[in-house]
C-alpha cells in the first residue's frame, strides 16, 4: 500500500524549521486531519506532496538564493503548487516570495505567484518603530477557509508578526488581510491554492494553530 | 493596534530555572519547560530565557531546553546568555528561538552584531544592553555600559552604544537599569526615554519593576515596546493577566486573549 503524501515543510536553510514543523504537528494532531508531517529538501518529495508550506526568516534575497541552491527545487515547487494545484502556504519570507519581485537591498526576482513588490513598510507616523514586532490584529478583507472560525478584528485573536518588508500586491482581491500599523500592511494574501501570512503562524497561539489546522483541511 | 508586549524572563543555569517560580500547578518548578507552558497558557506575549551557565559543556543542555519549548509552546521565544558566534546563534534558531540576545560579545566586538544580521537577519538579533548612571547628581544625565552583571565599567556611552548597534543590524534592544535591577523600585524612565528615542527599533525596557504601575510608566514614560520582568511573576505576586489588565486599564493596547486560559477555565 502507498502511504499518503505527506504535507512538507520545506527545508532550503532558511525559516525556523523546528517550530513551523511542531506546530504543524500539533495542528494535524489536534484538528484532527491525521496528515504527517515531513521537513525535506528534496525536490521529489516536493513534487508528490499533499501540500506544502514556504517557510522564511531573514533578508530576501538570502531566502531567494537558498531556494535556488537546492538543485530542482524551484521546478518542483512549481509543478506541485502551479500545475498540480497542491495547496501551498507561505509563511514570512515564504509569503513574500510569491511576489513579481523583492525590493530589499536590491532588485530580486520572486516567483512570480501573486503579483506585486515587497517594499518597506513606511508607517505615517515616524515615531512607530520598525521592525513592526509584535501581535496585532488582522482585518479580514474577503473570506478565507484557512481563517475559518477564527475571530478577529480588534476584538479577535492576534498574530505575532516581526518585519521591515510586506507584498503590496496589485490586485486587490489576492489580499486576504491587512493588518494597521501607521498605515495599512499586508497581512495574508491568496488566491487559488495560494495563500501565504506575513505572520507566524507557528508562534501565534491559538491563532496559529487554529490556521494551520484549517490550512491542512483546506481544499481549495 | 499593535500590542505592548508582557515578557517574563526567565533565569536558567545548567537547565534548571534559578530562583524557583511559583505558580500553582506546576509539576517541577525547575523545569524552565515547566514555567514556559505556564507563562503560555497564562498569555504571555513573548518569553526570554537567559542562560548564566558558566560552563560551555553544558551549553547543550540550554539548547535542549529550548527545542522541548519549541515543541510545546507555540510563541516567541528569545535566548541570551553567552552568546558569542555564529554558531551559538544558529544552533540556538535552529532549536527553535525566535530571537537572540547578544550582550558581551557585542561590547567587544561590534562586528558580531553586524556578521549576526546579515546571516539571520535583523528581526531575530536583539543587543541587550546593561547601563548604569554615572553622570554625579546635577550635571546632565549620562549612562554608560556596564559587562558581568554590572561590574565592569566600560567607558562606553549607552545612547552611543546603542545607535551603533542598531546601525550595524540590531532589530531591537533589550535594555537593564543595573542601578534598578533587582530592586523593585521601577524602571530607569529618564534612561528607557533617552534610549527609545535615539533609536528606530523596538526597546524592551528592563530591570526594577516591583509594581504594575511600574509597567505603564515604562511603555508611557519611557517609551517602550515592550517591558519584561522576572521576580513579580515568578514569585506570583503579580500574573500576566494582571499586568495586562493594568497595562488596558491604563489605555495602552494588550492582547488579552490568545493563551489557553480561557478554556482552561482559570
Amino acid at each position: 500500500m502507498i502511504p499518503p503524501a505527506p504535507v512538507v515543510l520545506i527545508d532550503y536553510g532558511s525559516g525556523n524549521l523546528h517550530s513551523a514543523g511542531k506546530a504543524l504537528e500539533r495542528a494535524a494532531r489536534e484538528g484532527g486531519s491525521g496528515k504527517s508531517v515531513l521537513v525535506t529538501a528534496d525536490p521529489d518529495v516536493v513534487r508528490r506532496a499533499d501540500r506544502i508550506v514556504l517557510p522564511g526568516v531573514g533578508a530576501y534575497a538570502d531566502c531567494r538564493r537558498g531556494l535556488d541552491a537546492v538543485p530542482g527545487m524551484v521546478e518542483a515547487l512549481t509543478e506541485a503548487v502551479m500545475t498540480r494545484g497542491q495547496p501551498f502556504l507561505g509563511i514570512c519570507v515564504g509569503l513574500q516570495l510569491m511576489a513579481t519581485r523583492g525590493r530589499e537591498h536590491g532588485d530580486t526576482a520572486g516567483l512570480g505567484w501573486i503579483e506585486g513588490e515587497v517594499v518597506k513598510i513606511e508607517p505615517r507616523d515616524p515615531t512607530l518603530k520598525i521592525p513592526h514586532m509584535g501581535w496585532n490584529s488582522l482585518d479580514v478583507a474577503r473570506p478565507h477557509p484557512i481563517l475559518e472560525g477564527i475571530p478577529t478584528g480588534e476584538d479577535g485573536l492576534d498574530a505575532y508578526f516581526v518585519h521591515s518588508y510586506h507584498l503590496n500586491a496589485a490586485r486587490a482581491d489576492d489580499v486576504i488581510a491587512t493588518t494597521s500599523y501607521g498605515g495599512t500592511v499586508t497581512a495574508m494574501v491568496g488566491r487559488d491554492n495560494l495563500a501565504g501570512t506575513q505572520f507566524h503562524p507557528e508562534k501565534s497561539q491559538r491563532l496559529g494553530l487554529a490556521l494551520l489546522a484549517n490550512f491542512l483541511k483546506w481544499a481549495p | 493596534m499593535l500590542k505592548v508586549r508582557v515578557i517574563p524572563c526567565l533565569d536558567v543555569k545548567d537547565g534548571r530555572v534559578v530562583k524557583g517560580v511559583k505558580f500553582v500547578d506546576l509539576r517541577d518548578a525547575g523545569d524552565p519547560v515547566e514555567a514556559a507552558k505556564a507563562y503560555d497558557a497564562a498569555g504571555a506575549d513573548e518569553l526570554c530565557f537567559l542562560d548564566i551557565t558558566a560552563s560551555v559543556e553544558a551549553r547543550s543542555t540550554l539548547i535542549d531546553v529550548v527545542s522541548r519549548t519549541a515543541e510545546q509552546c507555540f510563541m516567541p521565544l528569545t535566548v541570551g546568555g553567552g552568546v558569542r558566534t555564529v554558531e551559538d546563534i544558529r544552533a540556538l534558531l535552529n532549536a527553535g528561538a525566535d530571537k537572540v540576545s547578544i550582550n558581551t560579545a557585542a561590547v567587544n566586538r561590534r562586528d558580531f552584531v553586524r556578521e549576526a544580521a546579515e546571516k539571520f537577519g535583523e528581526q531575530c538579533i536583539v543587543v541587550a544592553i546593561d547601563a548604569k548612571k554615572v553622570s554625579a547628581e546635577g550635571e546632565p544625565d549620562r549612562w554608560e555600559i556596564f559587562t558581568h552583571g554590572g561590574r565592569n565599567r566600560t567607558g562606553i556611552d549607552a545612547i552611543a552604544y546603542a545607535k551603533e548597534v542598531v546601525a550595524l543590524g540590531a532589530g531591537e534592544i533589550l535594555l537593564t537599569s543595573m542601578d534598578r535591577d533587582g530592586t523593585g523600585e521601577g524602571f530607569d524612565l529618564k534612561l528607557t526615554r533617552a534610549i527609545s528615542d535615539a533609536v528606530k527599533v523596538p526597546v524592551i525596557a528592563s530591570g526594577g519593576v516591583g509594581t504594575l504601575d511600574h509597567l505603564v510608566d515604562g511603555i508611557r514614560e519611557g517609551g517602550a515596546s515592550a517591558v519584561l520582568a522576572a521576580s513579580i511573576f515568578h514569585f506570583g505576586t503579580f500574573t500576566i493577566g494582571a499586568a495586562k489588565e493594568a497595562l488596558g486599564a491604563a489605555g495602552l493596547p494588550v492582547r488579552l486573549h490568545g493563551g489557553d486560559i480561557e478554556e482552561a477555565g482559570r
